[in-house]
């Protein structure tokens, strides 16, 4: 029920709707929570509607972190505190 | 899969799982309730539990939606169906809910109720629409991620006009359940179960941020580490939440930073705020009457509310006497604690509602733990 799944905005449309791609599929969905998406863009989307932005930098560290986690010792690594 | 298949991978998952071994003192068991039902689903379906050394347990906590929907609240939708004659729609997981004379609303809808699944509730507006001389309520559940379409629902039937279009309210806010889990008199009757830290909700938190965390790691010293529903995101959570514990902080962390942030979806927040208002009391599963634990439909858009347009009043009903329901969602038993865990009770034929959804702690742990008990 709470599940929601990241997915790709590949066109805007009239009346905050948007076509996202999930996994291949296209679907529509509404943009009216969210203000400012472009194509591009990855969004969550629950129920049919895009809850916010997925922030791709903010992705790319937290995968750095699980690579850097494996790799080092106790007390070396940077955990976000 | 984009975002997805990352957060997923098997060899960083052993890396993390070295890195917790690790970390985690061996002199001390650690207890961590994940409170959201994604959260349950993802550790019962990718092992998380078995990569965990002994010491750490997770906890399953109430944050599935419809773990925690009472049986009244499904009764009142199935009246609405059979009784009053509308055109009842809903989410699918709400549909095979056991309620009370074995009803639920797909068997209601057997024995003659319009009941439909919709997928949004944008869906119910378009029922609605296409059908001006039926009454259409949309049954509403959800924590505060699934709020928020509620509210654009209704603020599309105003735009529209729309006379035959009303919601059954039955959101329910997370805070509240949290709190009841830490201070309820009900720890008394069940014995109580010890609680080091929370892994936080994963969507609830993009709409209401993590601030409202900060009161729990303030008041009841307990950490929170606010993750992704992706295996690596939870692995990540527990790291944190030992680090935390070992070095006595109790503070609220942000794993899932890519889509959470302090404040939330503030849009969002401010819609919530224009259509609904709290609730003095809702009666939840498992957990009872909580006070200020749910929402409903404001005075100003009381056309909209079922309960106000159709009178089917609450009426609370006793879950099953075998359920164990109650124990499992405050974390105090386990599903194979049930005595009709697995036998009685299947996700094919569910007594409670912990069965019902794959998120709830009962249908994960039948789906993919069940075994490695024997
Ligand atoms: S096994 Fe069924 S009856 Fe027992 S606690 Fe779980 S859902 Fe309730």
């Amino acid at each position: 029920m709470c599940l929601a799944i990241p997915a790709q905005v590949v066109e805007l449309r009239d009346g905050d709707m948007a076509l996202v791609d999930l996994a291949g599929v296209k679907k529509e969905i509404s943009l009216a929570l969210v203000d400012g998406v472009v194509v591009g863009d990855y969004v969550i989307v629950h129920v049919g509607y895009a809850l916010n932005r997925l922030d791709p930098d903010e992705a790319e560290k937290t995968l750095k972190l699980f690579a850097e986690m494996g790799e080092l010792g106790p007390g070396e690594d940077p955990t976000l505190h | 899969m984009r975002y997805i298949d990352e957060f997923r991978d098997g060899e960083l998952a052993k890396g993390l799982a070295e890195a917790i071994r690790r970390e985690a003192n061996p002199a001390r068991n650690y207890h961590f309730m994940e409170f959201c039902g994604g959260h349950t689903h993802a550790i019962s379906r990718y092992g998380v539990s078995d990569l965990l050394p002994a010491n750490v347990r997770m906890i399953h906590g109430p944050g599935c939606p419809v773990c925690v929907l009472p049986i009244g609240r499904i009764d009142q939708a199935i009246r609405l169906a059979l009784e009053a004659g509308v055109m009842l729609c809903t989410y699918g997981d709400c549909l095979r809910v056991p309620a009370s004379e074995g009803l639920s609303l797909l068997k209601a809808k057997a024995r003659g109720g319009d009941v439909q699944m919709v997928y949004s509730s944008a869906d119910a507006v378009a029922l609605a629409q296409k059908n001006p001389d039926r009454q259409v309520v949309f049954f509403a559940i959800g924590f505060e991620t699934t709020t928020p379409p509620t509210a654009v629902a209704i603020k599309q039937a105003v735009a529209l006009g729309l006379k035959n279009f009303s919601v059954l309210c039955c959101h329910v806010l997370t805070p509240s359940a949290i709190a009841s889990i830490l201070e309820s008199p009900e720890v008394r009757q069940w014995g109580t179960v010890t609680l080091d830290a929370f892994i936080g909700p994963a969507h609830v938190s993009t709409i209401i941020g993590s601030r409202p965390y900060e009161f729990f790691a303030e008041e009841y010293r307990k950490p929170v580490v606010i993750a992704g529903f992706e295996p690596l995101d939870v692995m990540l959570a527990i790291r944190m939440l030992i680090r935390q514990v070992n070095e006595g902080r109790a503070e609220v962390e942000n794993e899932f930073s890519r889509a959470v942030d302090r404040d939330g979806n503030k849009k969002a927040q401010q819609l919530v705020a224009e259509v609904f208002e709290m609730r003095k009391q809702f009666e939840w599963r498992g957990l009872h009457v909580l006070p200020y634990s749910a929402l409903r439909i404001r005075s100003q858009f009381a056309e909209f509310d079922a309960e106000r347009r159709f009178s089917v009043g609450y009426i609370s009903v006793a879950d099953h006497k075998a359920c164990e329901c109650g124990a499992i969602l405050r974390g105090v038993k386990r599903p194979q604690d049930c005595k009709i865990f697995g036998s009685v009770c299947t996700p094919e034929n569910p007594v409670g509602s912990c069965m019902v959804s794959s998120e709830g702690a009962c249908a994960a742990h039948y789906t993919y733990g069940r075994y490695k008990d024997v």
